[in-house]
């Protein structure tokens, strides 16, 4: 008897839920509205189904139970009946159809890209985006894994003329015009990937060794989350990047704001000498040869990548490090870097300290290094690299042999929300994640003490 | 009653023993040999699957695909297993011919396990020779795949004499509560299926 | 071979009674002693799945409470959590576990056929099961490369467990693989040849069918999860490149070329859909048979309840790329595979219209089995309808990886199966021990069960439609999803915890009904299938006693017109009861 009420109540329960609940589809912003309409008429299908069944379902219990009231209650014997089963066969079949037909519609739309559309390239790799666009001859120049460096991290082929114009973003940031038809070309340098805008309703995987493809009509401007949606290892969670939808004449003039690949490949090196007399400067807090005054909340310098000193002295001039009140040490930085407030000279410092000799910097923090070893290896190594040397292919500096006690107030940092979460920080907001490896104190200092392990 | 009339009666219909007092099998064979006879088909799926692995890396992968040159030793080898296969039958008929009682000593059964040991031996011949060639396991998919079909195929060989060697354990002690002949005659029948999956394998492998 | 008379069969089947400890209950080549080992292990290596579950949710519902949820561990818990309760708790449940108990008995068998090797299977399970749970003490710990061990994330670094753990995985799938067909080869052979006299297949009970046709799917979907796992074992150990392409890691190119991580997924999603039905093809029979005999009713069309199952398992061979929708294979395959998948939902949906209308006009017992029976129903045609969803390749675009999907299948294979689980040990409890569990204790169980899985998957798919992504960590801070979604996480993590405690009232109950359960008598349901006709109860050893039963009638003949009792079992002869049909009213 329960059951029969419990079976009606979760029906209408569930009804309910559907119609007050606040979780749906975002809004469209797509021209993929055949899809939110498939959605729909499946719902209202498969509606009526779920209400049929189990409200009979409900009342044949509630009818047909043995209770005290009819102890001669029999059941009927009735091995099948052929007339009922076809005719249900064939209305189920009707409503399988009603819901396929104008699915395989809708698909074969997805699958058509429309001839106007224009390209654009997403590359995925573990956990980071770069975009490209096919610049003034609409040719995207052919590329391949091989051709990847740190200076071309897309696989640009350098031979072809193609490729010379092609505008290239190393940053998770995209654009593409409104009310335009375009066509996403999508590739990876290691795993699986997935190029996802839930606002766009359309996703792809990104196969490494291959180009996938999908087309989509932006028809509202704003900004929206890219998100990778094919599990792709540990930082899974925490590889997103923003698309922005501008009207067409912004879209042209963002467009102009990018690099040509030829340009990103004929950018001066930073000049060692230059960068040696911006230094004087910073040496009277980081020391002559970059060894990091913790007196002065100075950290160690030397070891550090040039590109990851140059994007932080950027980050610095441009107000996304250093302006938050909390973060006293990084206010100080802050004008110190407007002082070198062009590209190339914070290319020059960053050589100069690249040449700087490397001491290890002195072990100040204690925990247990072999507890820090296991938080280390599973969760730090997969950008930092086992031996904490940092990469340019995940973006993620140089730890060991670095002043422990900033690693600490660093990772204090992204835990309380004072680095990492501005706009601009392409790459800090996933330490705000991943900085919950070590939610207790011990643990942080066990995982930095395995660092200065690694010296 | 059919298996066709069974599957297609109203079974409701009917109360008693349709067919007598007797239990009757789905099919007219032994459970080992049904049992062998299914085994032989999920086999057929997994060296199926491993064939279209084959193509599918060949036509869809990145275009690496160096097709192997196959030493001579494989023929050595194939005749070695098709002597071992006609080994095996020569086995099967002469046991037949002793009859139930007679206690086989048929020195086929053996013959055809020694030569099934020599295709063996042979395999990891040619598996030497292509390594001192170059041709190693990771320099390309043909490669690749060469070792691991003939590696599987090997491995199924290794049941079989796996099965075999006590057979004939028990062909020497004279065991006479089983029935050897039986075992001889399911020996003989996956011998035949691993000599076609070996047809197939080096078809595939001599011919891409 | 011609017919074995009856006194030689029994003959070749002369049983050596065992006389140790050892020989009764360890190296036992019992089916129901090797049922009940298959069962104890799955149920054991499943809670500690369940545990892992609850981690998850942990996590999800409550980011901060347990500091050593660390990335890597939330994607070990995800893969080995999925892994163990798909294959090693419900695959080896369901046939290792009730094909072994039942097959035997239902087919009224002394044992299975070749009973050493069915004594090897499940010891070779054990092995596998050990492998894998060895990973979790290995330098890494177990693989987190998802169930689905993708390629080549699965086998790269940056995924945690990418050395031993995905190396563990495999090899331990390997062995499960090889326990499982010798398993299957018993089962289907036992079915096949074995049957007692007069046991058509037509009569066989429903259960028997699903456990039947899951086990063939079974031995032709393994071969393709074997091969993937050599394939990538030898990516992994020897630096070949079958699905691993050119690839960088941390500024290297890894030393692969030109694999095709496509060509995996095809591998895994052959094995991988039809693992689904090996897992719902049991349920589906049990079930028809615990609904049955409470409706006190046969089973409503059960010639098309067979070929239904038949069909959905043959049909589950042409549906897998409908995992595959957005991996960026052809995107022309999507038409063919939309409609198969949608084509299966055909033969699903008459049997869960074929469950019902056994309700209708029954008379119906609403005890603990049938309650579970009743749920398994609800949550299927609710895990069905939402398989319409994703089968429907343009509808799958938005949902795909989201927790729409995830939702989706722990509704259909995950709860519902469990339900059956729940409602077959309940049901076939008194036969396995004798005695009677306590059905106020099953009942608080299955309400417990029932309603807290609702509350758990119901709002989850909401969830998916607002876009979620499955596998993270945690949502981030995205424009997207509101701070009410991560209300919603927190509830269903409240539900999940509770429904895992729920749990233990299951183990009490079996636990304690075994020491002071009433006795249940040989066929306390009044139950027409032969393992309810067996001398004792339990069964001994040969099942039987001196001689085999013999069947003279379908499995379902409940309340028929003109018997004395509701039911008649399949092994009495009787008189040729007038069989009438009763529908519309009239009778014909």
């Amino acid at each position: 008897m329960a059951i029969a009420v419990v079976l009606v109540l979760l029906v209408v329960g569930s009804i309910i839920f559907h119609l007050v609940s606040p979780w749906w589809f975002t809004d469209i912003a797509s021209h993929w509205a055949n899809i939110d309409f498939t959605v729909n008429l499946t719902f209202w299908v498969t509606g009526f189904v779920f209400i049929a069944v189990n409200l009979f379902l409900a009342y044949s219990v509630y009818r047909y139970r043995q209770s005290k009231d009819t102890p001669d209650n029999k059941a009927v014997y009735e091995p099948e009946n052929a007339r009922l089963e076809t005719g249900l066969t064939i209305l189920t079949a009707l409503g399988v159809a009603a819901m396929l037909a104008p699915g395989l519609f809708v698909w074969a739309q997805f699958v058509t890209v429309p001839e106007d559309a224009t390209e654009f390239e997403a590359f995925g790799s573990q956990w980071q985006w770069a975009f490209r666009y096919p610049g003034d001859d609409g040719v995207m120049g052919t590329a391949d894994i091989s051709h990847i460096s740190e200076t071309n991290p897309w696989g640009i082929n350098p031979a072809d003329p193609a490729g010379q114009d092609d505008l290239v973003v190393k940053a998770p940031y995209m654009a593409l015009p409104v009310d335009q038809p375009v066509k996403a070309l999508l590739r990876s340098r290691d795993v699986l990937h997935n190029y996802t805008v839930p606002q766009f309703r359309a996703k792809m995987d990104m196969v490494p060794g291959m180009v996938s493809y999908m087309w989509i009509e932006p028809t509202r401007t704003g900004v929206f989350d890219v998100l990778c949606e094919q599990y792709c290892g540990l930082g899974h969670h925490i590889m997103r990047a923003q698309i922005e939808v501008m009207e067409p004449a912004d879209y042209e003039q963002w467009l102009d704001q990018q690099m040509t690949f030829a340009e990103t490949q004929s950018l001066p090196e930073g000049s060692v000498s230059a960068g040696r007399q911006a230094y004087a400067t910073c040496a009277s807090c980081h020391g002559q040869n970059g060894e990091g005054n913790q007196a002065m909340n100075a950290p160690k310098l030397a070891g550090l990548q040039d590109w990851y000193i140059a994007r932080q002295l950027r980050y610095y001039s441009e107000g996304v490090r250093g302006a938050n009140p909390d973060d006293s040490a990084g206010q100080m930085m802050a004008p110190m870097a407007a002082m070198v407030n062009s590209e190339e000279a914070r290319l020059n410092v960053a050589a100069y300290i690249e040449s700087l000799p490397d001491e290890p910097a002195p072990a100040t923090v204690e925990g247990d290094a072999e507890r820090g070893m296991r938080i280390y290896s599973a969760n730090c190594a997969a950008c930092h690299g086992a031996e904490a040397q940092g990469s340019w292919s995940t973006d993620a500096p140089a730890l060991a042999g670095m002043s422990d006690w900033y690693l600490a107030r660093q990772l204090n940092n992204y835990r309380d929300g004072i680095r990492g979460g501005e706009d601009g920080d392409h790459y800090g907001y996933q330490m705000t994640s991943m900085v919950k490896a070590m939610r207790t104190e011990a643990q942080q200092n066990d995982v930095i003490a395995y660092i200065n392990t690694l010296r | 009653m059919s298996l066709y009339q069974d599957v297609t009666r109203k079974p409701w219909n009917t109360v008693g023993l349709p067919d007598g007092i007797d239990p009757k099998p789905t099919f007219n064979v032994s459970n080992e040999k049904l049992a062998l006879v299914v085994f032989v088909i999920v086999a057929s799926v997994l060296f199926s699957l491993l064939c279209v692995s084959y193509f599918i890396r060949m036509w869809f992968g990145g275009g690496d695909w160096l097709p192997i040159a196959l030493p001579s030793m494989l023929w050595v080898n194939t005749g070695a297993l098709v002597a071992a296969s006609v080994a095996m039958q020569v086995a099967v008929v002469s046991s037949r011919k002793q009859g139930h009682g007679d206690k086989s000593k048929s020195p086929w059964f053996l013959v055809g396990g020694v030569l099934t040991l020599g295709f063996i031996i042979g395999q990891f011949t040619v598996w030497q020779q292509l390594t001192s060639q170059g041709y190693i396991l990771q320099s390309n998919p043909a490669n690749s795949f060469f070792y691991v079909l003939t590696g599987v195929h090997i491995l199924h060989l290794v049941g079989g004499l796996w099965v075999w060697s006590r057979a004939l354990l028990r062909q020497v002690r004279k065991d006479a509560s089983h029935d050897i002949s039986k075992s001889i005659e399911l020996c003989a029948w996956y011998w035949h299926f691993l000599l076609i999956v070996w047809f197939a394998l080096f078809y595939l492998v001599a011919t891409n | 071979m011609a017919y074995v008379p009856l006194a030689d069969q029994d003959d070749a089947h002369a049983l050596h009674d065992p006389d140790s400890f050892i020989t009764k209950y360890v190296w036992s080549q019992d089916h129901k002693v090797i049922a009940i080992q298959y069962g104890g292990i799955a149920i054991f290596v499943g809670l500690i799945a369940l545990g892992l579950s609850i981690l998850m949710r942990l996590q999800l519902g409550f980011p901060d409470t347990i500091s050593w949820i660390d990335p890597a561990f939330y994607y070990q818990a995800v893969t080995m959590h999925g892994m163990i309760m798909v294959v090693y708790l419900l695959t080896a449940l369901f046939l290792g576990g009730f094909g072994n108990y039942l097959i035997p008995l239902m087919c009224g068998t002394r044992d299975m056929v070749f009973p050493f090797l069915n004594m090897l299977s499940v010891w070779v399970y054990l092995l596998s099961v050990l492998i894998l749970l060895a990973s979790f003490f290995v330098p890494g710990g177990p693989t987190g490369a998802g169930w689905t061990l993708y390629a080549p994330q699965s086998i790269t670094p940056g995924t945690p467990g990418s050395g031993y753990g995905i190396l563990l995985m495999l090899v331990s799938l390997g062995v499960f693989i090889i326990a499982f067909t010798m398993g299957g080869l018993n089962y289907v052979t036992t079915i096949l040849q074995a049957r007692t006299r007069g046991l058509t297949l037509m009569r066989l009970p429903l259960s028997i069918w699903g456990i039947f046709t899951a086990t063939v799917l079974g031995l032709f979907a393994f071969p393709a999860l074997l091969v993937s796992a050599i394939m990538l074992t030898f990516d992994l150990m020897l630096g070949t490149s079958f699905f691993v392409p050119s690839m960088i890691h941390m500024g290297e190119t890894l030393e692969h070329d030109g694999g095709s991580p496509i060509l995996f997924q095809h591998l895994f999603w052959f094995f991988g859909h039809p693992e689904v039905y090996i897992v719902a093809l049991p349920a589906f029979g049990l079930v028809s048979d615990v609904l049955s005999t409470h409706a006190r009713k046969n089973i409503f069309g059960y010639r098309m309840m067979v070929w239904a199952i038949i069909a959905i398992g043959g049909l589950s061979f042409l549906v897998w790329a409908h995992h595959m929708y957005v991996s960026g294979m052809n995107p022309y395959f999507g038409f063919f595979f939309a409609t198969t998948t949608l084509i299966i939902a055909v033969p699903t949906a008459l049997k869960v219209y074929n469950w019902v209308l056994t309700l209708w006009q029954g008379n119906i017992r609403l005890n603990t089995p049938m309650l579970f029976a009743i749920g398994f129903i609800f949550t299927f045609v609710h895990g069905g309808l939402t398989g319409l969803f994703l089968g429907n390749v343009i509808i799958d675009v938005p949902l795909a990886d989201t927790y729409f999907v995830v939702a989706h299948f722990h509704m259909v294979m995950g709860v519902s199966p469990v339900l059956v689980l729940y409602a077959a040990l309940y049901h076939w409890y008194p036969k396995m021990t004798g005695k009677m569990f306590n059905e106020t204790l099953g009942k608080i169980h299955f309400w417990c069960t029932f309603l807290g899985t609702y509350a758990i998957y119901l709002p989850m798919h909401y969830l998916g439609f607002l876009g979620v992504p499955r596998r993270y960590y945690e949502m981030g801070n995205t424009d997207f999803i509101p701070a009410s979604a991560q209300a919603l996480n927190a509830n269903i993590t409240i539900a999940a915890i509770f429904v895992a405690i729920a749990q233990l009232l299951f183990f009490i109950n079996i636990f304690w009904s075994l020491k002071s359960g009433k006795p249940s008598g040989g066929n306390p349901w009044g139950a027409t299938t032969l393992e309810w006709q067996t001398p004792d109860t339990p069964p001994k050893h040969g099942n039987w006693g001196e001689e085999l039963p013999a069947v003279y009638r379908w499995a379902y003949d409940y309340s028929v017109p003109g018997a004395e009792k509701d039911f008649i079992p399949q092994n009495e002869p009787g008189e040729e009861y007038e069989k009438t049909f009763h529908h519309k009213g009239g009778e014909s």
